[in-house]
């Protein structure tokens, strides 16, 4: 069996330097924020306290991650060993996304100076949603550096550290299952206490059995989605066998969630508001459309051959998974009394600026470490 | 061993479906008021407009000017603001000629916080930077738990905390109901500026029964009406005016200890229509079935660690 090796090349490709220029930039914007205050560089206001870097950046930033809990859960939970390869590249993006999402809640708090608070028992409300979620966020991203670790130990060819670190991987494993259900469901419920607030479209109790299940089959399609360009731009091990059977596993996952979504929609009865030809509307059904169709080709047998339609169709799901925590965190949401909200140029720079280092990581990442088989 | 597995699954995914789907069978997180809860009574029949109590509101907390359009003469706020924890706003409709009348009519209300019997500014803190007094149910702020996530004003019903965007280092700002002068034996500035008794202070549950009081007296009679606090000796007579039968903050939301009476549908007024039970505790309901004494996580933690020590011993062979 081949193992896993560094694809080498050079870093400062277009692509790098593009991605260091975008976060310079970014960098303008962050003094910004801190200088004058969240108001000078954002549009958020007091009807929209949250807006592209919670949703996008925290919200979806993490879900984003979510391929090596996915991944995990496979190999771990339902025993399948041969999905191993998939498990390196899965956590490394993992790993970036959640990273980083720490990064985007420090640039986002108002009083950050203070965030260690709630480490602090006495300042914890365990009755806070979010207060669950940010301790699980927090104790995920040191799993995730445990779980990657290897990879950096290997590089540097510390085997006695990587030997004993092994024996209690199981752990962090273990861990790295649990805080990931936790959290990503509990990013559902932040949004339950909203209420009235929240178009019925998408305020349910179940939000967070809906953030849940969506958040594993967008880990799935993640990592279709980054082996499919890996594999197309560098000499990698073609794992399309692999990649077939998660996307039938993908196509499981969304029957179970459409079913629950729209019989939860219908049971409440809420499914007219679906078709009533307004943006709440359209946006609904551009969610599970984009769910429905990926999920009938993916039962296509043939299909989950075919390379080429399993990436368009991790495409579709990532872009549904995204669109409805969007939806449920900002476009869905309405506080009343005309307020309006739309990311202001300083919040979408700062956003892409971390979208930028994540590239850039990931591109160092993969050409120095160990994370593909190499042909 | 498969069957083993196979059970534990089974049994994890159903308890997750249960917890989820039965909210009947968890205990209930809905909170009940408290004997001896302070609030207001706002009846929008006796308010004249006046705006007394905005001004007083800024003077006791020490709250900037706000101005709005190109006058730079006074205090002018358009809404709630981290500059403004009172307002007085108006309904109009069509030639608004007849206060307290929903068509051709106009009618005042007075926006601030409503300190909830189950606030779910309180609820979602994550730092405790917001709490509910325990015998009086004033929903104070403080500033050194606040972590500035603003999870609080997703979270209210009513938008009432605010924040200070064009400050560098920001706070949340709201109504706390004078605690600082109660601390003094005196009421909050409003209901003292208050001339007609509209802005009325006192014990919730002698502001409920002057409430009801009010909805059982006929239009076009003469009543008496107490100004500023409840057990005031200072009265004044007011001829009834149309209540409509509702008083806001009974139930609404999980009960508020702010109460309202008007002539107009509360939603013209734009307060938000909320169930009777609160989304606080539908959404800690959730939470507490999910993780009541963390037993379902760390039976959970228990059963993938087995599992997973079983992956690598199978990955070992």
């Amino acid at each position: 069996m081949k193992t896993e090796q560094p694809l080498e090349g050079k870093i400062l490709t277009p692509t790098f330097l593009i991605c260091g220029l975008i976060f310079l930039i970014s960098l303008i914007f962050m003094a910004k924020r801190f200088l004058y205050g969240l108001g000078a560089v954002t549009n958020l206001s007091d009807g929209y306290p949250w807006g592209l870097w919670i949703a996008f950046d925290v919200v979806i930033g993490t879900a984003l991650g979510c391929g090596g809990f996915a991944m995990a859960l496979l190999v771990y939970v339902f025993n399948k060993g041969e999905y191993h390869p998939l498990v390196r590249p899965a956590l490394m993006t993992s790993l970036f996304g959640y990273t980083l999402a720490g990064v985007a809640v420090v640039l986002d708090v108002g009083r950050y100076w203070q965030l260690y608070n709630i480490f602090l028992p006495w300042y914890m409300n365990l009755n806070s949603v979010l207060l669950e979620v940010a301790l699980c966020i927090g104790a995920y991203v040191v799993v995730l550096w445990v779980e990657f670790s290897p990879t950096f130990l290997t590089k540097f060819g510390a085997d006695n550290a990587k030997a004993s670190l092994n024996k209690i991987m199981f752990v962090f494993i273990a861990l790295g299952i649990l805080l990931p259900t936790m959290h990503q469901s509990s990013l559902g419920t932040v949004m339950v206490v909203a209420g009235s607030k929240l178009s019925p479209l998408w305020w349910t109790r179940l939000l967070p059995l809906l953030f849940l299940i969506s958040c594993i089959f967008l880990g799935y399609a993640i990592v279709v989605f980054e082996s499919s360009i890996t594999g197309s731009r560098y000499p990698i091990h073609d794992e399309t066998d692999l990649l077939g059977k998660v996307s039938g596993v993908m196509a499981w996952l969304i029957a179970i969630y459409l079913v629950i979504r729209f019989a939860d929609v219908v049971i409440r009865g809420h499914l007219n508001l679906a078709f009533r030809g307004d943006l709440l509307g359209n946006m609904f059904l551009l969610e599970n459309i984009l769910l429905l169709i990926p999920m009938a080709v993916l039962f296509v047998p043939a299909n989950r051959k075919n390379a080429r339609l399993m990436f368009l169709s991790a495409i579709s799901i990532v872009l549904a998974a995204v669109l409805f925590r969007f939806n449920t965190y900002i476009i869905g949401f309405d506080p009343g009394n005309g307020w309006h909200y739309f990311p202001a140029v300083g919040e979408i720079f700062i956003t892409l600026g971390i979208v930028s280092i994540e590239i850039m990581a990931f591109l160092w990442f993969i050409k120095r470490l160990p994370i593909y088989r190499r042909l | 061993m498969e069957i083993k597995r196979r059970d534990f699954l089974k049994g994890l995914a159903g308890s997750a479906v249960l917890a989820m789907a039965s909210p009947a069978m968890a205990v209930s997180s809905e909170k009940s008021r408290l004997p001896d809860a302070l609030g207001i009574l706002y009846d929008s029949t006796l308010c004249v407009g006046c705006q007394a109590c905005m001004v007083s509101c800024k003077r006791a907390n020490n709250m900037p000017i706000e101005y709005s359009g190109s006058q730079r003469q006074w205090d002018n706020p358009v809404d709630l603001s981290s500059k403004t924890l009172n307002i007085i706003k108006v309904y109009e409709n069509g030639t608004h000629k007849t206060k307290d009348r929903e068509i051709d009519g106009y009618a005042f209300v007075k926006r601030h916080c409503m300190h909830c019997v189950d606030p779910a500014c309180v609820s979602a803190c994550p730092a405790t930077a917001m709490t509910k007094d325990a015998k009086t149910g004033i929903v104070t702020y403080n500033k050194d738990a606040c972590i500035g996530c603003r999870y609080c004003q997703v979270a209210c019903p009513f938008d009432i905390p605010k924040f200070e965007w064009d400050n560098p280092f920001p706070k949340i700002v709201k109504c706390q109901l004078c605690n600082h002068l109660q601390a003094k034996g005196q009421i909050p500035a409003c209901c003292s500026a208050c001339p007609t008794g509209a802005s009325l202070f006192g014990p919730v549950k002698d502001l409920a029964i002057e409430a009801e009081r009010r909805q059982n007296m006929i239009a076009g009679k003469y009543y008496e009406f107490p100004v500023s606090e409840i057990s005031s000796t200072k009265i004044q007579v007011h001829k009834a005016q149309k209540y409509i039968p509702h008083i806001y903050g009974k139930n609404d939301g999980g009960g508020t200890q702010v109460l309202m009476l008007a002539g107009v549908p509360f939603n013209k007024l734009g307060l938000p229509m909320l169930p009777d039970r609160s989304y606080t505790a539908i959404a800690e309901n959730i939470q507490h079935t999910l993780y009541k004494g963390m037993i379902l996580p760390i039976v959970a933690f228990g059963g993938l660690i087995f599992l997973v020590k079983r992956t690598e011993k199978k990955k070992k062979e």
